[in-house]
């Protein structure tokens, strides 16, 4: 802390140490001795110049015509057959492309780290102070400067494994990769706004599944939410009431399933409700169901099916928030409901002043973020229903398709890049505009320090 | 005082009345228990069943399984309920479905990949908690949005970049891919240590212990039940992913893991021969982590709760 305060009131001119190292990286360093930090700034310089020589500075031409050979055939003289000439791959140009941007960004992080710490020890010898060594400053990566060390291996991995792609992906949006422009027979190109406009306008089929998708979205996030909310409260009330006994087995059960993986779930589930499956077989057996021929099928009609998917979502969820509510109402003081008897509230005064507000108070983070999973829940409607019926008037999507599975299916099945990426940047918006609103407005997010 | 008063008349006239209403609640309190447990307790009740079912086949016509004569494969049944046969067929490879490997390569990504998102879960949110500096509040917000970008949707240029190292039909790959981003995930972790004492810092810096020393020496050692809650989701994690891990290996049977190959197992062409394996296997794949699980629950609920708490 006492190094950043030093001298940043008087504006000191740049030695020529200084200002050579705006030219030369570490220049400033290396004068001072700090060896270490100045070859370390050197090498950077190096190898970003070299990078950009053999190879950086072509990727980035490369970034903006995402190629420009197609792959063709060439009668070459003296042979018979023609021969398959490949041509420019242009889903690597935009990979390497992006790739390429980000490594300069890096360097004009490092260029300006350069630039701050020459400034800094020209700042310290005309104070006449000790200039840190090596050791100083890797003591510092320990104490004032910890959270860099703590964040350094964790950021490179979101960098590579979030950020890169994400950026890829969002590039790959304005282009037309798509299966009629499959690399790497083909090229693809930079089209501009085209896919908003034929997702949002355009193009009537592809809108009417849009639209279609996002209702049926909406619904089910809402309905899977708030089901297993309150089914989960209210279970764990019932389980926490004072006279019910074996509470453990009670809970113990509903917590097994949470424990069985939810694919394996998921798929008995599907197995479950088959036109031969279980549920229809007992009907049978039952003589409720005359024979396999009427059977119910629960997967075949569109308003069913989205029924059977909230149902089994429900069978799914409500330990989980029965776990949290159980937790919650364990934590609610006493003395509360003490006072509150003493005040003469009944029970269902008592359950709306002071279970129901803590309750909610406490979730209401969760409740949002469970929101937005819900939006994003690909297992649950991929396993189950495999978005199924399916449905003529869509593209490529079926009745219980989520935006996030017709993402998928237009990704693996389709290939068309382009609009799945196009779509994953409108569920974004969504999914943005409405936790922004409702996140920034919890207290959980404007009193953060609260407990300390 | 007047209507305290009152309420003290009505509540002792009412006394008994209000016993059998109690009653009456009790005794829908444990019908209504009892009903939700046999619903949540059947499906699971019938993967069991089918694990060890001795008739062939998909569905069988009733719930329980019934006495069944023939033959299946290379064993004869007469009147068999019951057999040993699908956990025996289950650790037979054929076909490229070689079980046991699936199971010790979930194994062995699981494990890694749990030591290094933990590491990152629990080093971010610390840091995000309890130290200020300059672009705190730009990184939470950074994450806050890429959070809301759907997973996937950046699956095909993860496959490149790890294609483009060669990688990408390795468990490393599968190591990478479920434990590179966890730093994103900090939210819950960091609402536990927003709730440690900041005090408990200061008077360890006082003591001369750097912020290194106070994380490792002190805030380390009290997490027991968040790092725990960390852990254990990051394990579970790789057994129950299947859309990264079919991405990434496409026909490589070699390094599948378990929610691969279980789902493999339903596809149209095998699934009249798998199913009871595939109820066989996934017996296999839930009773470790049913154990692991409900041992170490009081944990996950400190981490579901306290998380809850502070978002």
């Amino acid at each position: 802390m006492s190094q950043k305060n030093d001298g940043s009131e008087i504006k000191v001119p740049d030695s020529l140490a200084t200002k050579l190292s705006f030219l030369i990286m570490g220049f400033g360093n290396l004068a001072h001795k700090q060896f270490v930090k100045g070859i370390g700034f050197l090498a950077i310089e190096v190898g970003f110049i070299l990078f950009m020589i053999m190879g950086g500075a072509q990727n980035i031409i490369n970034f903006f015509t995402l190629g420009t050979v197609e792959t063709h055939d060439e009668v070459i003289p003296g042979k018979i057959l023609p021969v398959r000439v490949f041509g420019d791959n242009s889903m690597l140009f935009l990979l390497f492309g992006v790739l390429t941007w980000m490594i300069i960004a890096g360097f004009v992080f490092a260029w300006r780290a350069n630039v701050k710490s020459a400034r800094q020890v020209q700042k310290l010898e005309m104070q006449g102070k000790k200039i840190p060594s090596f050791i100083d400053d890797v003591k510092l990566y320990l104490d004032e400067r910890f959270h860099i060390t703590m964040l350094f291996l964790p950021i490179i991995g979101i960098l590579t494994f979030t950020v890169l792609p994400l950026i890829y992906m969002i590039f790959i949006a304005f282009t037309n990769y798509d299966k009629h422009h499959q690399v790497p027979g083909n090229l693809f190109h930079w089209v501009g706004l085209t896919n908003f406009g034929n997702i949002l306008i355009g193009d009537k089929r592809m809108s009417a599944t849009f639209f279609g998708t996002l209702v049926w979205t909406i619904i089910w996030a809402f309905f899977a939410t708030f089901t297993n909310y309150f089914a989960g409260i209210i279970v764990a009330l019932i389980i926490n009431q004072k006279d019910v006994k074996f509470k453990k087995l009670w809970r113990g059960v509903l917590v097994l399933t949470i424990a069985m993986p939810q694919f394996i779930s998921l798929l008995v589930m599907r197995c479950f409700f088959a036109n031969y499956g279980v549920v229809n077989r007992t009907l049978i057996n039952m003589g409720l169901l005359k024979d396999v021929d009427h059977a119910i099928k629960f997967f075949d009609d569109p308003t069913l099916a989205k029924v059977i998917v909230i149902i089994v979502n429900m069978w799914i969820g409500i330990p989980h928030t029965m776990l949290m509510s159980s937790g919650i109402l364990m934590n609610i003081p006493q003395d509360l409901y003490e006072a509150a008897t003493v005040d003469g509230a009944n029970k269902i005064q008592m359950f709306f002043k002071i279970t129901l507000p803590q309750i909610i108070f406490t979730t209401t983070p969760y409740l949002i973020q469970t929101f937005i999973g819900n939006i994003n829940n690909f297992n649950l409607i991929y396993l189950l229903t495999g978005g199924g019926p399916s449905n003529t008037k869509y593209y490529a999507a079926g009745h219980t398709d989520l935006l996030v599975t017709w993402l998928y299916k237009l990704t693996s099945d389709q290939a068309d890049y382009s609009l799945a990426s196009t779509i994953g940047i409108l569920i974004f918006v969504i999914s943005a505009t409405f936790s922004l609103i409702t996140y920034r407005n919890t207290k959980s997010y404007k009193e953060e320090d609260a407990f300390q | 005082m007047s209507a305290n008063n009152l309420t003290a008349v009505t509540g002792k006239a009412n006394s008994k009345s209000y016993a059998a209403q109690k009653r009456t609640a009790l005794i829908a309190s444990y019908v209504f228990l009892t009903l939700l447990s046999i619903l949540w307790v059947i499906p699971i009740l019938w993967v069991v069943l089918t694990s060890f079912r001795a008739e062939p086949g998909q569905f069988a016509p009733t719930f329980f399984p019934r006495p069944w004569s023939g033959i299946d494969g290379d064993t004869k049944f007469t009147n068999a309920v019951f057999t040993l046969k699908n956990y025996k067929d289950l650790f037979t490879p054929r076909e490229g479905f070689d079980f046991a490997k699936m199971w010790l390569n979930t194994f062995i990504v699981s494990a890694c990949s749990c030591v290094i998102s933990t590491f990152f879960a629990v080093a971010t949110s610390y840091v995000m908690s309890r130290l200020r500096f300059k672009l705190r509040k730009t990184f939470m917000n950074i994450a806050l949005v890429m959070g809301m970008f759907p997973g996937f949707m950046s699956m095909i240029a993860i496959y490149f970049i790890l294609k483009s190292i060669g990688i990408h039909q390795t468990l490393l790959a599968l190591v990478l891919v479920y434990s590179g981003s966890s730093g994103l995930g900090f939210y819950v972790c960091k609402g536990f240590f927003d709730t440690v004492p900041k005090a408990l810092d200061e008077a360890a810096m006082i003591d001369g212990a750097n912020k290194a020393q106070v994380f490792f020496k002190i805030i380390l050692p009290m997490s027991k039940p968040i790092i725990v809650y960390q852990a254990l989701g990051a394990f579970m994690g790789p057994w129950m992913d299947f859309i990264f891990a079919k991405f990434l290996m496409g026909q490589h049977y070699d390094t599948y893991t378990v929610a691969i190959g279980l789902y493999s197992m339903l596809d149209k062409e095998h699934i009249d021969v798998y199913f009871r394996q595939f109820a066989a296997g996934s017996c296999l794949v839930a009773v470790p982590i049913m154990v692991l699980f409900m041992s170490l629950q009081k944990y996950y609920v400190e981490g579901v709760t306290g998380g809850a708490v502070k978002g």
